[in-house]
C-alpha cells in the first residue's frame, strides 16, 4: 500500500510536470503572437491546436488524480510531436517547402526568432512536445507497476 | 504541501511571469516607436518619389522578393494619389530573402540610368515569375526588365560596382539600427506602425497629413 501511494505520488508529479511544460509553452506562444505580434505560420497553428488543450485537459486528471489522463493526453502530444519534428526539418531544409501546406501567408521556413544561435520557435515547440511525451510515458509506467 | 496548493502556486507564477514579460516588452519597444533617427532613414543614394516639398515623408524598407511588399506597393501609390502633393516616398532595400541581394543590386544599378522607379515597378509586378518558393532567382529577372528601357548590359556591369555594394550595405546597416526585422516596414515622418496592416498605415499617414496640413 505504501509503495503504491509513492508510485501514485511520482506519477502525479510527472503529469504535473507535463502540465507545467504545456502551460509555459502556451503562454510563450501567446507572447510571441499577441505581445510581440509575430504572425504564426500554418504549421505553428497546428502545433498550437495540439498544445493548448493540454493546459485544461491535464489538470482535470490531476484533481482528483486519474492515471488514465495519460491515455487521453498522449494522442494530442504524439501528433503535436510529429508536426513539430516536421517543422524543424522543414526549417533545416531537410524537407523542401513545396511539399508543405504553407504557400500563402507566413512561410513556415522563415525563421523569426533565433536565441543562442539555435533556439528557434519550432525547436522550442519540438523540445516541449518531446518533454511531455517523456513525462507522460514515465507517469504511465509508474502507475502500471 | 498540498497538491492543489502546488498547482495554484505554479499557475500563479507562470501567469505572473507572462504579465511581467509583457510589461517589460511593451515598455522596451514603446520608447523606440516614438521617433526614428532621421539620419538613418534617408541617405543620399536612396531614391525619393513625389514632390520634394511634400510634408509627409514615407520611408519604406522593402525586400523586392517579399510578397507583402509587392502587395503594399500599389496601396502606397494610391495613398499618394489620393493626397496629391502632400506625400513623398523614399525606398530603402533589405534583401531578407535568399538571392534577393542580386535583385537589390539590379535596382541600385538602375539608378545610374535614372530608371529606378520603372525598374522597381517591373520587378515587383513580375515577382511571381522570378521569386520561386521564397527564393529570388536573378536569372529569371532579366526577361522581366525588357519593357523598362534599361540598358541591361550596363546594368550587368554596374551591379558589381563598389558603390552598389556600399549602398546595399548602408541600407542593411540602417535597417538593423532601426530594428527593421520584417518587410515592408514604413516610417511616416519617423513614426512606424504599431501593428502591421493596410488600415494602420492609412491611419498613420492620415494623422501625419492632419498634423502637417492643418
Amino acid at each position: 500500500m505504501n509503495s503504491n501511494t509513492r508510485a501514485t505520488d511520482a506519477a502525479w508529479l510527472l503529469v504535473f510536470g507535463a502540465w507545467l511544460v504545456a502551460t509555459a509553452s502556451t503562454l510563450g506562444a501567446l507572447f510571441f503572437s499577441e505581445v510581440m505580434q509575430l504572425p504564426p505560420c500554418v504549421l505553428c497553428w497546428y502545433q498550437r491546436i495540439f498544445m493548448f488543450p493540454l493546459v485544461l485537459l491535464l489538470p482535470i486528471g490531476l484533481f482528483p488524480f486519474d492515471p488514465r489522463v495519460v491515455r487521453y493526453a498522449l494522442p494530442l502530444v504524439l501528433i503535436g510531436s510529429v508536426i513539430a519534428v516536421f517543422h524543424v526539418l522543414l526549417v533545416a531544409g531537410v524537407i523542401p517547402e513545396s511539399v508543405t501546406p504553407c504557400s500563402r501567408g507566413v512561410p513556415c521556413s522563415e525563421t523569426q526568432i533565433e536565441w543562442f544561435g539555435f533556439l528557434s520557435i519550432p525547436v522550442l515547440s519540438a523540445v516541449a512536445f518531446a518533454l511531455m511525451t517523456l513525462l507522460l510515458f514515465l507517469a504511465h509506467y509508474r502507475t502500471n507497476k | 504541501m498540498k497538491r492543489s496548493t502546488i498547482f495554484l502556486l505554479a499557475g500563479a507564477i507562470l501567469g505572473g511571469l507572462f504579465l511581467l514579460a509583457t510589461l517589460l516588452y511593451k515598455s522596451g519597444s514603446g520608447g523606440q516607436a516614438r521617433g526614428a533617427d532621421p539620419t538613418l532613414l534617408v541617405r543620399m543614394h536612396a531614391q525619393t518619389l513625389g514632390p520634394p516639398d511634400a510634408k509627409v515623408h514615407i520611408v519604406e524598407f522593402l525586400d523586392p522578393a517579399c510578397e507583402a511588399c509587392r502587395a503594399f506597393y500599389p496601396f502606397v501609390k494610391q495613398l499618394m494619389a489620393a493626397n496629391p502633393g502632400k506625400i513623398k516616398l523614399t525606398v530603402r532595400h533589405v534583401p531578407f530573402h535568399t538571392g534577393a541581394d542580386s535583385v537589390v543590386k539590379v535596382l541600385e544599378a538602375s539608378k545610374k540610368q535614372g530608371k529606378y522607379w520603372p525598374t522597381l515597378e517591373a520587378v515587383l509586378a513580375s515577382q511571381p515569375q522570378w521569386a520561386i518558393n521564397h527564393q529570388a532567382r536573378i536569372e529569371l529577372v532579366w526577361n522581366q526588365l525588357e519593357g523598362t528601357g534599361l540598358d541591361l548590359e550596363k546594368v550587368r556591369s554596374d551591379m558589381n560596382a563598389p558603390e552598389v555594394e556600399r549602398n546595399m550595405k548602408q541600407d542593411q546597416a540602417d535597417a538593423a539600427a532601426l530594428k527593421v526585422e520584417k518587410t515592408p516596414e514604413y516610417f511616416v515622418n519617423g513614426r512606424r506602425m504599431e501593428t502591421f496592416g493596410y488600415e494602420q498605415l492609412r491611419k498613420l499617414v492620415q494623422e501625419e497629413i492632419a498634423a502637417s496640413y492643418p
